[in-house]
């Protein structure tokens, strides 16, 4: 919208402060982020990603979380522009926030913020002016698992285990063989570190940081899930467990 | 209060000859004939209390809810009619977003009661409106500490450290003003409320009400949320108690 | 209710703080035939009184579907009523499409409310003559909601609006205890109990009521029953033998046409109950 008053006649500082020829498309990304990588286990959701932000072939940023939770029930995990994804959390969490004043007993689940976020991306997409992230949406709500995936360009799915970027060509074909329903924990965060290891010695833009997190059902039926920070350091993969969660029971 | 403005009281653009808007007077009225709102400031944080009138039997509790949240970190109760009441309570939340979309930090308190009160007076301005007829107390919790505000139909808005509108609110005014508040934690507060809004209900002229209250203070993390049940039921059973008290002398 | 020179203007308040135009909008609501809802834990049913204006001309339909998990029963100016239900329609579609998901009914009536509100504070306006007994379904189970022309809104267990319907109300507030535990049966059976009360007299028949359930759980999509469903479910109540579940088909239901094809005239008829101050 101008702002300059229009009575000013000249053009071309209205066509600076115009946005009717100027609008910017995104051509490529800038910052981005790389695989992430999503299973379902016996008890929940488990989702890991490394650190790393690039610009490029330079490894710029390497502490990035590129996994964050959204409401009391999902966890969001992207890859791609990460200035792309900082809006997508902006958009998300004032989603929640307007559904959390509500305080009526409904909240928003993983699969309605799986649909918010195709929306989101695909009328993006029909702009010719994409978010650029692959996104990875896993979440328990009501003891029931979720775990999906949408696109850039706005393709969107379920299954049990998911991948983004590299992760669909180096991490899914593991995960095909080795997983199964009742992955405990342990076994799950194992499967995911074999992946994240592969990645690292493939991907050029992985970084050896890695942030493993999860949602899970507690053994009390109502969805109790609690939160607190576990570091553990290997020799040459730090990795830092993080569990996610609110009482969900009020 | 009861002057006859015929004449100069059929819209709220017109003036009366000794300087009032009546239209806005008479809105101000129907604060008046609802049941009370309770605001007070304790030392770490804010309690708000609604005693809401239940007009049927069959009419199930926590429907019409009377205290909204506004933001993370604030709420509004609303004295009044409920639906003009929710008509401010949008309003306010879209402030807020707004507000935080642009500058990164939720909306200090102080700002939010000035647009809300800004709106409000909004409606006071145009003869194709009319006034709100409900009054806001709106309570919040930012850097600067705790705050409560309220918002009148005409659009007026002060800072209060205790506030009461509505049927009761000179019986409650009267209570606040006894409680010391400075020293007093939220914990405390919800109990006194509780005994407040029990004590001016008027058994006589309404029948039943429901008491609906909600907090923002540091154990609730800043965050605005319902008053947690079981401290609600330990302070509704503690005005009840206080009730007889006061009964059997 | 006597006119005063406050009552002309929706957007003038009266010396006792009171906005008149809102108060005659919900008489408006009080001149249509009668619409009852009930719900229990799991189950919610309207019921309407059909009024047909002479015996050639069908009946107002007063009960839509809004989706597969809201209804809504209407009583005062019917076609205010289906510009609602449209907008209900609307609301939930798009949240279905946004989310993937059911509209909570809790957030529909505020959204309703909050719609009907606006009509009462703008001078080009006028409020909605129509109250709507809406309902349906959320997280927590069934629910029954009442949205009047004042914007507001409340949550009832059962409630009953129009013509006559002090005395549904009435019997509701007596049996109204039970109703969480209801099963489906019952609580319809309640529901043309209630109805017949406001009937005062006259013979309770499938072609002068309609009754629509919705309830939680696969194949308990809203609907309205069929004319034989409700016959059958009168002759039931109405034997004082407790026969055997009579049969299907009704005996001789009257041969006027079952569609429910709209009509132009508004819902109009007699009862005027005593005024009463604006719900605060």
């Amino acid at each position: 919208m101008n702002m300059v008053s229009s009575s000013t006649p000249a053009t071309n500082m209205n066509s600076l402060m115009s946005s009717e020829d100027n609008i910017q498309r995104t051509q490529y990304p800038y910052v981005t982020g790389t695989s992430v990588v999503g299973i379902k286990y016996k008890d929940g959701i488990l989702l890991a990603g490394d650190m790393g932000a690039s610009y490029g072939s330079t490894l710029r940023n390497k502490t990035v979380d590129r996994i964050q939770p959204i409401g009391k029930h999902s966890l969001i995990g992207a890859s791609g522009d990460i200035s792309d994804f900082q809006e997508i959390l902006r958009k998300l969490n004032e989603v929640i926030l307007y559904d959390n004043m509500w305080d009526d007993g409904n909240s928003l689940g993983p699969k309605e913020v799986h649909n918010y976020l195709t929306r989101l991306i695909y009328n993006r997409r029909n702009k010719f002016d994409p978010l650029w992230n692959s996104i990875v949406l896993g979440g328990v709500k009501n003891g029931q698992k979720y775990l999906g995936m949408v696109s850039m360009i706005g393709v969107h799915f379920e299954d049990n285990h998911v991948a983004t970027g590299f992760g669909n060509h180096l991490a899914r074909p593991i995960l095909r063989d080795e997983w199964h329903e009742n992955l405990t924990f342990e076994e799950g965060v194992k499967l995911l570190e074999k992946c994240m290891r592969v990645l690292l010695y493939r991907d050029r833009s992985a970084v050896n940081k890695i942030r493993v997190c999860f949602l899970f059902i507690s053994n009390v039926l109502n969805d109790l899930l609690s939160a607190f920070f576990l570091h553990i350091l290997y020799s040459s993969i730090s990795l830092d467990l993080r569990f996610y969660g609110v009482n969900a029971a009020s | 209060m009861s002057s006859i403005g015929t004449g100069y009281d059929l819209s709220v653009t017109t003036f009366s000859p000794d300087g009032r808007v009546f239209q806005i007077e008479y809105a101000a009225k129907a604060v008046d004939n609802s049941g009370t709102v309770i605001g007070i400031k304790c030392k770490d944080g804010i309690v708000l209390g609604v005693e809401k009138l239940i007009s049927s039997k069959m009419m199930l509790p926590g429907s019409n809810r009377r205290i909204h949240a506004v933001h993370h970190h604030s709420g509004m109760a609303v004295a009044g009619l409920a639906a003009d009441g929710r008509q401010i309570v949008a309003r306010a939340k879209a402030e807020a977003t707004n507000y935080e979309s642009t500058y990164g930090e939720p909306i200090p308190v102080k700002e939010l009661a000035e647009r809300v009160a800004s709106y409000v007076h909004l409606c006071t301005l145009y003869w194709w409106l009319r006034p709100f007829g409900c009054g806001v107390i709106l309570g919040g919790y930012d850097r600067d500490g705790p705050q409560l505000y309220m918002i009148e139909p005409s659009g007026v808005s002060y800072r209060y450290f205790g506030a009461a509108i509505g049927k009761g609110r000179q019986a409650a005014k009267t209570e606040i003003e006894k409680l010391s508040l400075s020293g007093m934690t939220c914990r405390q507060g919800v109990v006194e409320v509780a005994k407040i809004i029990y004590g001016i209900h008027d058994e006589a002229k309404d029948k039943a009400f429901e008491l609906e209250m909600s907090w923002v203070c540091d154990e609730s993390n800043r965050q605005h949320q319902k008053v947690p049940d079981e401290l609600l039921e330990e302070a509704k059973a503690a005005a009840r108690a206080a009730l007889e008290e006061m009964d059997a002398d | 209710m006597f006119r005063n020179q406050y009552d002309t203007d929706v957007t003038t308040w009266s010396p006792a703080g009171r906005l008149f135009q809102v108060e005659y909008a919900m008489e408006a609501v009080k001149q249509g035939s009668a619409a009852i809802g009930l719900r229990s834990k799991t189950h919610v049913v309207l019921a309407s009184v059909n009024k047909a204006n002479n015996e050639l001309s069908s009946h107002q339909k007063k009960i839509f579907k809004v989706d597969d998990h809201i209804g809504v029963a209407i009583a005062g100016l019917t076609a205010d009523g289906r510009v609602l239900s449209r907008y209900m329609r609307s609301e939930c579609i798009n949240y279905s499409y946004l989310y993937e998901s059911p509209l909570p009914i809790g957030r529909l009536v505020v959204q309703l409310a909050d719609k009907a509100q606006v009509c009462t504070q703008r001078s080009w306006k006028r409020p909605y003559g129509v109250g709507l007994l809406v309902g349906g379904l959320d997280e927590s189970g069934a629910h029954l909601y009442y949205n009047c022309p004042s914007g507001n809104y409340f949550e009832y267990q059962a409630f009953a609006i129009g013509s006559r319907s002090q005395a549904a109300k009435t019997y509701l507030e007596r049996k109204f205890g039970n109703f969480m535990e209801s099963s489906r049966e019952n609580l319809l059976k309640d529901a043309l109990f209630a109805l017949r009360e406001t009937l005062q007299g006259e013979k309770l028949t499938s072609s002068n009521c309609t009754v629509a359930v919705v309830g939680v759980g696969k194949g308990e999509e809203f609907q309205i029953l069929d004319k034989e469903t409700v016959q059958a479910l009168i002759n039931e109540f109405e034997i004082a033998g407790e026969e055997a579940p009579a049969a299907a088909d009704a005996e001789d239901a009257a041969p006027e046409q079952g569609g429910a094809t709209e009509q132009g005239a508004t819902d109009q008829g007699p009862g005027n109950e005593g005024a009463a101050p604006m719900d605060i």
